[in-house]
């Protein structure tokens, strides 16, 4: 099987290692990876802004960067959620591209979702211990409806502890730039979750989108403490080198 | 219809600062939410409601002009008297001029939102007047001389402390914060307000238009009160609160309670079918029914018409982070929450409500539990959009997306913007973490660190080696 792999901006500049892993993972369970060159951003940030001008072009690029690929997988939930909800959308007055869009809706995947209901991997040799808690991200779990396949695939770790986080379905606060417009909200929302956090005793946080866990980790990283912040596929990735 | 008195982000601030928000507000969330999931659970095939009851009141809306016809003529028929208000002021008016005809000195009040749109109250007590507000709740605020911050639990601020003082002061006397004691207070004395009332002023939680009556969800039974016991009776009824029969009506109600507290049904649902007939032991002499549409009609055949199917249960408020920290009072309108943050630009346009598309992390928390399927953060990002169309937003921002589309467009430009990203950043990092940052980065660097961008991009990595190892 062969998959495009749609890096996501974040991941790209601030997590090249979370795109690193998704290779390492995939590539173990068999899948050719390839990296089309031309992809940017989803165009989230700008659509969430209310300029979906702007947030088009970026998914015009996005398209045609992945119209030869037959499987698009991304780690991130909200990146797959933005193309999944709202790219037929915003092609809805051009058929030739709204018939393009669609095509990128069918064949893209969040990176739990394609490991788990796609590929069906039963992972036996990953081993990483300690403690951890799972963040659902919000477009992930309500958008695309993906709560379970990410704390499937953390269950095959050997040593991994997953503890439930209380309030799992609050937001932590992100929102794009909701983060910076309203940080004093954010603030509030982002303490709270780590509040939960804390209460579970886990040493690791681990997600699937990079834009909470950059919120989180930031938060963290600013109050001095020492939860380490890891994406899924990090976890898999670390997992299989033990 | 705002009750904002300072800006926004000022508001924001003194809510965030309030220690009792702080903890009441989560408290009640827990409470609302739990009862919610509870009563979901119980009926089993929760969806399906959702799915049935949203298109009871989408099909409601869409024929709104009919069901309101066939409404008012019913009313009539059975000798209620109906005025069309297009305005708060004409509503204002209307209730004013029946209350001078009756020469009313006093009336009770039971709950209504619409009534705050116009600050009716305030009206009523200009020309003399008394208005006694009747929902325990409203009666608190109405002491304490502030609005509802929160659809159904207008005084989910205020503790037992404070209802003591207040109270007291009504009574003469010191009273205990015990809540037996606070209730018994309220029940004696409201019992006087009610035999004495002229008039009854109620809200109207649905309108069925098959039969011409109006009903009422309540809890404090303070609702068949008002009206009953007064010889006139007000019905304050937003245009869209229509539902086609009783069947529907079932279904909708059914919801409702369900999505609000978790109750199955309410304590008492009232249903008013006429003034008194001569056999009735009770009632009022005159009905009179005030049909407000106050800013609706001009939101039908928009893109945010489905903000028109809300029956007000409160669930987007009680899942919504934000309103878990800011509380209802932030939001500055009438309405708070998902739902406030929706109808309050549209109700009083983006000059006075800006900020309220954007006091979201469009987490969809509202829309995933909305009774009727109102698609909550999906309007709030229509309304960022028409905001971004109408010049609202700084003009900054703006050149700043544009220079967004263009590299997002532009693979070469943007290649080039990710491998000076580590270095470009960088000088504003120390040990690979940026702590303060300009303009729109401050926001976030206010409150969290930004990682410097990484030395080697993944598609930098990619091209290196990735591609052998892909």
């Amino acid at each position: 099987m062969k998959v495009s792999l749609f890096i996501t901006c974040l991941a790209d500049v601030f997590y090249p290692n979370v795109g690193i892993s998704v290779v390492e993972v995939l590539k173990r369970n068999g899948v050719e990876v390839d990296f089309p060159a031309e992809q940017t951003c989803c165009g989230q940030p700008a659509f969430n802004s209310g300029y979906q001008k702007d947030a088009k072009e970026a998914a015009r690029q996005l398209i045609k960067a992945f119209e030869k690929s037959e499987i698009v997988v991304t780690p991130s939930g909200s990146c797959a959620s933005m193309i999944r909800h709202y790219y037929p959308g915003l092609f809805k007055e051009e058929p030739v591209w709204l018939e393009k869009a669609q095509k990128l809706v069918d064949k893209t995947y969040e990176f739990s979702e394609f490991l788990v209901k796609i590929l069906k991997v039963e992972m036996s040799d990953l081993k990483l211990p300690g403690k951890a808690t799972y963040h659902q991200s919000c477009h992930m779990a309500r958008g695309l409806g993906i709560k379970e396949e990410p704390k499937a695939l953390l269950g095959q770790v050997e040593g991994l502890e997953v503890v439930d986080l209380p309030y799992c379905n609050d937001c932590c606060g992100f929102g794009g730039t909701f983060a910076a417009k309203m940080s004093e909200i954010s603030e509030k929302m982002v303490d709270e979750k780590i509040r939960n956090i804390e209460s579970t005793g886990a040493e690791i946080l681990i997600g699937s989108d990079m834009g909470c866990l950059m919120n989180i980790g930031g938060r963290l990283n600013r109050t001095q403490k020492d939860i380490k912040v890891m994406h899924v596929a990090e976890v898999l990735a670390q997992g299989g080198k033990q | 219809m705002s009750t904002q008195r300072l800006p926004f982000h000022e508001r924001v601030e003194k809510a965030l600062a309030d220690p009792v928000l702080k903890k009441a507000v989560p408290l009640a969330q827990d409470k609302f939410r739990a009862g919610r999931i509870a009563a979901a659970e119980l009926v089993g095939n929760f969806e399906e409601w959702r799915d049935h009851v949203s298109a009871i009141r989408m099909h409601t809306i869409e024929n709104l002009d009919s069901y309101i016809e066939q409404f008012a003529t019913n009313v009539r028929k059975k000798g209620g008297h109906v005025h069309f208000a297009d305005t708060a002021d004409e509503a204002v008016q209307i209730i004013t001029g029946i209350a001078k005809e009756k020469g009313a000195k006093t009336v009770v009040k039971s709950k209504s939102m619409v009534s705050e749109e116009m600050h009716l109250n305030k009206h009523l007590e200009e020309m003399g007047v008394r208005v006694v507000e009747t929902d325990l709740g409203e009666y608190i605020i109405q002491l304490a001389d502030e609005t509802p911050s929160h659809l159904i639990a207008p005084a989910i601020h205020k503790t037992r402390k404070e209802v003591s003082e207040l109270f007291s002061e009504v009574a003469g006397r010191q009273l205990s914060q015990e809540t037996t004691e606070l209730c018994s207070f309220a029940r004696e004395k409201l019992r006087e307000e009610f035999l004495n009332a002229d008039i009854g002023i109620s809200g109207c939680n649905f309108a069925v238009a098959e039969s011409g009556s109006v009903v009422l969800i309540s809890n404090e039974g303070n609702a068949r009160l008002t009206t009953t016991l007064p010889k006139t009776h007000i019905v304050m009824m937003g245009m869209e609160r229509i539902v086609p029969g009783w069947q529907e009506l079932d279904m909708v109600v059914s919801m409702l309670t369900r999505s609000a507290t978790g109750q199955k049904i309410s304590v008492y649902v009232t249903g008013i079918n006429s003034p008194r007939k001569e056999a009735d032991l009770d009632g009022p002499d005159d009905v009179h029914i005030v049909i407000i549409d106050n800013g609706r009609s001009k939101i039908l055949g928009t893109a945010y018409q489905e903000a028109l199917k809300c029956i007000r249960c409160g669930a987007c408020l009680n899942v919504c982070p934000v309103y878990r920290h800011i509380g209802g009072h932030a939001y500055g309108g009438v309405y708070s929450g998902p739902i406030g943050a929706v109808l309050s630009p549209l109700f009083d346009g983006y000059e006075e409500f800006k900020e309220l598309p954007y006091a979201s992390s469009l987490c969809g928390a509202c829309t995933e539990v909305c009774p009727v399927k109102i698609p909550l953060h999906e309007l709030l990002i229509e309304h960022r959009k028409d905001e971004v169309e109408q010049g609202f937003t700084p003009a900054s921002e703006k050149l700043a997306f544009k220079g967004f589309g263009y590299v997002t467009s532009h693979p070469t430009v943007y290649d080039l913007a990710v491998k000076m990203a580590h270095t470009g950043m960088g000088v504003m990092a120390k040990d690979g973490v940026i702590t303060s940052g300009p303009g729109m980065l401050g926001g976030w660097t206010d409150v969290r660190d930004l990682p410097q961008p990484a030395k080697q991009s993944f598609r930098d990595w990619w091209k290196k080696e990735g591609k052998d190892r892909g």
